[in-house]
């Protein structure tokens, strides 16, 4: 069992949790994961490790509530427990040796940028980060990405806050700004990856994306997480889950993703009419 | 042995054989000839005294044949319910020279589910001497491992990476095959000898080889983290929505317990399924597939029956729940539609030609004989091979180029203190071999230590 040592919320849909993992804390680098199990009858999810600290021996995660298990783990509470939590799994980036970084993070996806680029920032990279967002009520973690870099610049689809517009379009005017990035890093939807890696491929730019796909055991006995990468199949749980966003095939791991969406829609709208008015029991809580 | 009815039990996940009676045990126990020259006892790899529980079994001392087989072997109600009998203790029978050989298997399931359902006490925990033992992975040698040093006083802690011990016993093999309550009942009686089980701990991640050495003062590790990883067949429409490797899609079932409409992981729910390969863990997966209710289930396999590995029982019972067998049949290509659905698959007939190096004949495509096979699911069960993490994160731990460990005779890696058996060291084999190889490694471990000590108080001197 772990403990939820404090809990705060994002925005309306992003939780941000600090788990008690003492011996996951001491290993956690920038780029690993971990996978939660809320309780006997859920299921295995990955999140990616926000931060982590080992003096206090937690591990920080954020996560949008987008199916059920990050639903059930939304209404949770400082002081409640989760009962498995493994990790840190998957290869941490390499994030030594860039002088100018660029790193960018669409939605929620920006939670799982922030360690990158706090990392780069570490390291001595000048370090610019964009932070796209649907619209301004859904902003997150502005004063800590503003911590980590040397110029943070948000924008929004419908440009209620910050420059209207998407991050691909801002990529653009920076790289013709004359800015020199030797690395970007893209995290988000698959969609917002894919459309970034091909606007730093016109500029030979070398960029890493963190891929999402579907997993069970996140220790490279399963498959399920395969994705393709130059033309060969990877495990994203052991080989990744960081990529050549150059060579990802993004349009196959969308399709993957879909997987099982009919059953994870339905599932989702029964957990969402728990404890709106007449609870359907569901013996699962 | 009484059974579920092949067309009731194809739409469940309850055991499909119910055990002998204490009557059918008694009288089966009667048939064997307590032979002077033992030659099944030479059959089980880890030398169960056979003759002698089967003569407690007449006599109706059902607790004492428990007992007498727990000299030599720590899990018999898996034992006994998995092991390919025919080609072990039951093959050197001497009954089945003329007629069936006793059936040992059935009876030693029969002594452990007497024992389950009857014993009182629990195990005993043996004085502790103040050594410690970590083991990686739960599996069937780590835990049979497990079980001989804690019996020898050796203060053990299993690592287990999934929230469940038990390894394949957990995940892999199906519910109707090997309930589940007995591999946690197994456990627990681990437990109460005193061997603390962690699970959730992936180790080359959270901990590492050395740092169980050197900074959490274990004496000696064995890694008994088996053969996980999948091999794929390399053929186009292999990343298609409805392709699954054979661990992931009974990880699903059985670990996470997809059949079960109660638990949250999800399943393709398939209408015809094609399962690729001739082993155990092919017939697992399409025996599964049928009770999660797939009208169509085929087994392609490229060589013939004679060649199967699997189970004889296990293919029998498949054939009786209307599995139909494609065999010297092989893959070419999965087909997809336009959402990346798997919507059939080519396959090429085969004959058998002439024999490889492993003398086995080796099939041989026939030119022009493809043909669509009509599925939506594709289930990958060609074999797996050892998981690459513990190699990449362990310092001079040698391993052949498939990736298993390589070890002496007695179970020593090329690490010092680090001894390994199992699926790591052979690649995927049984369940029982592997017990063996825990069995073999707990006693070069006491070995080990003991004789370490020996140095140490001789320089103190």
């Amino acid at each position: 069992m772990f403990l939820i040592m404090s809990k705060r919320r994002l925005n309306d849909a992003v939780t941000m949790m600090e788990i008690e993992a003492p011996l996951i804390a001491r290993k956690a680098r920038a780029g690993q994961f971990i996978i939660f199990r809320l309780d006997e009858f859920g299921e295995r999810v990955p999140l990616t490790i926000a931060d982590s600290d080992a003096e206090r021996g937690s591990v920080t995660i954020i996560f949008q509530a987008v199916g059920k298990a990050t639903q059930l783990l939304s209404q949770k509470e400082a002081g409640d427990f989760i009962l498995d939590f493994v990790g840190p799994l998957g290869k941490p980036s390499e994030l030594e040796g860039y002088k100018h970084a660029c790193v960018i993070g669409g939605g929620v996806g920006n939670a799982i940028a922030y360690p990158s680029a706090k990392e780069l920032h570490n390291n001595g990279a000048i370090v610019d980060i964009i932070a796209g967002f649907r619209s301004k009520d859904i902003v997150i973690l502005e004063d800590e990405m503003k911590a980590v870099c040397d110029h943070l610049y948000i924008t929004t689809d419908d440009g209620t806050y910050g420059e209207k517009g998407f991050v691909t379009d801002k990529l653009k005017s920076l790289i013709d700004a004359g800015n020199h990035y030797d690395l970007v890093i893209a995290i988000g939807p698959v969609p917002m990856m894919k459309f970034v890696s091909k606007v730093t491929e016109q500029y030979h730019i070398k960029t890493l994306v963190s891929l999402n796909p579907i997993m069970i055991d996140g220790t490279g006995m399963c498959g399920g997480c395969r994705v393709k990468v130059g033309g060969k199949t990877r495990f994203a749980c052991v080989d990744g889950p960081e990529f050549d966003g150059h060579e990802v095939d993004f349009d196959e791991l969308m399709l993957r993703n879909a997987f099982y969406k009919d059953q994870e829609k339905a599932e989702y709208e029964e957990t969402c009419r728990i404890g709106r008015g007449p609870a359907k029991v569901t013996g699962k809580e | 042995m009484p059974a579920q009815d092949p067309l009731v039990r194809n739409h469940n996940f309850k055991e499909v054989t119910t055990g002998y009676t204490p009557e059918m045990a008694v009288e089966e126990a009667r048939r064997c000839l307590n032979c002077k020259t033992k030659p099944c006892v030479e059959g089980c790899p880890v030398n169960v005294h056979i003759p002698e529980f089967i003569h407690l079994i007449t006599e109706e001392k059902f607790e004492e044949a428990f007992q007498k087989i727990t000299e030599t072997n720590s899990l018999p109600a898996v034992c006994g319910r998995v092991c390919p009998q025919e080609s072990q203790c039951e093959a050197r029978c001497v009954r089945g020279k003329k007629g069936e050989a006793v059936a040992i298997g059935r009876l030693e399931r029969f002594v452990a589910d007497w024992h389950r359902e009857h014993a009182s006490r629990p195990p005993e925990k043996a004085v502790t001497n103040g050594h410690k033992v970590a083991i990686i992975g739960s599996g069937p040698s780590g835990l049979s491992c497990a079980a001989d040093l804690a019996k020898a006083g050796y203060d053990v802690t299993i690592f287990e990476a999934f929230h469940t011990g038990g390894g394949v016993l957990v995940y892999g093999i199906p519910e109707f095959r090997l309930p589940k309550a007995i591999v946690s009942d197994e456990i627990n009686n681990l437990r109460a000898m005193g061997v603390n089980l962690q699970t959730d701990m992936v180790i080359g991640r959270i901990l590492s080889v050395d740092e169980l050495l050197e900074d959490l003062n274990f004496d000696a590790v064995y890694i008994g983290s088996g053969a996980g990883l999948p091999s794929f067949m390399g053929i186009e429409g292999e990343d298609l929505i409805g392709v699954y490797s054979a661990n992931e899609y009974l990880t699903r079932s059985n670990l996470m317990k997809a059949y079960n409409m109660e638990y949250a992981t999800p399943i393709r729910k398939s209408r015809a399924v094609a399962v690729v390969g001739g082993g155990n863990v092919a017939m697992d997966a399409a025996r599964t597939a049928k009770r999660l209710g797939a009208e169509k289930v085929y087994i392609v396999y490229r060589r013939s029956f004679a060649e199967m590995p699997a189970r004889k029982e296990e293919v029998e019972h498949a054939q009786e729940e209307q599995i139909e067998f494609l065999n010297l049949e092989n893959p070419v290509r999965i087909i997809g539609d336009e959402r990346g659905q798997v919507k059939g698959m080519e396959v090429i007939k085969m004959k058998l030609g002439e024999p490889d190096s492993s003398g086995r004949r080796r099939p041989v495509a026939i030119p022009g004989s493809n043909y669509e096979l009509d599925v939506d699911t594709v289930i990958v069960a060609i074999g797996t091979t050892p998981n690459p993490l513990l190699k990449k994160t362990t310092e001079g731990l040698e391993t052949d180029r498939w990736g298993c460990i390589y070890t002496k005779d007695n179970g020593a890696t090329s690490r010092e203190g680090v001894f390994a058996g199992g699926d790591a060291v052979t690649g995927a084999a049984t369940v029982i071999l592997a017990m063996g190889a825990g069995k073999t490694a707990a006693a070069s471990i006491d070995a080990y230590i003991r004789h370490k000590k020996a140095a140490l108080s001789r320089t103190e001197i």
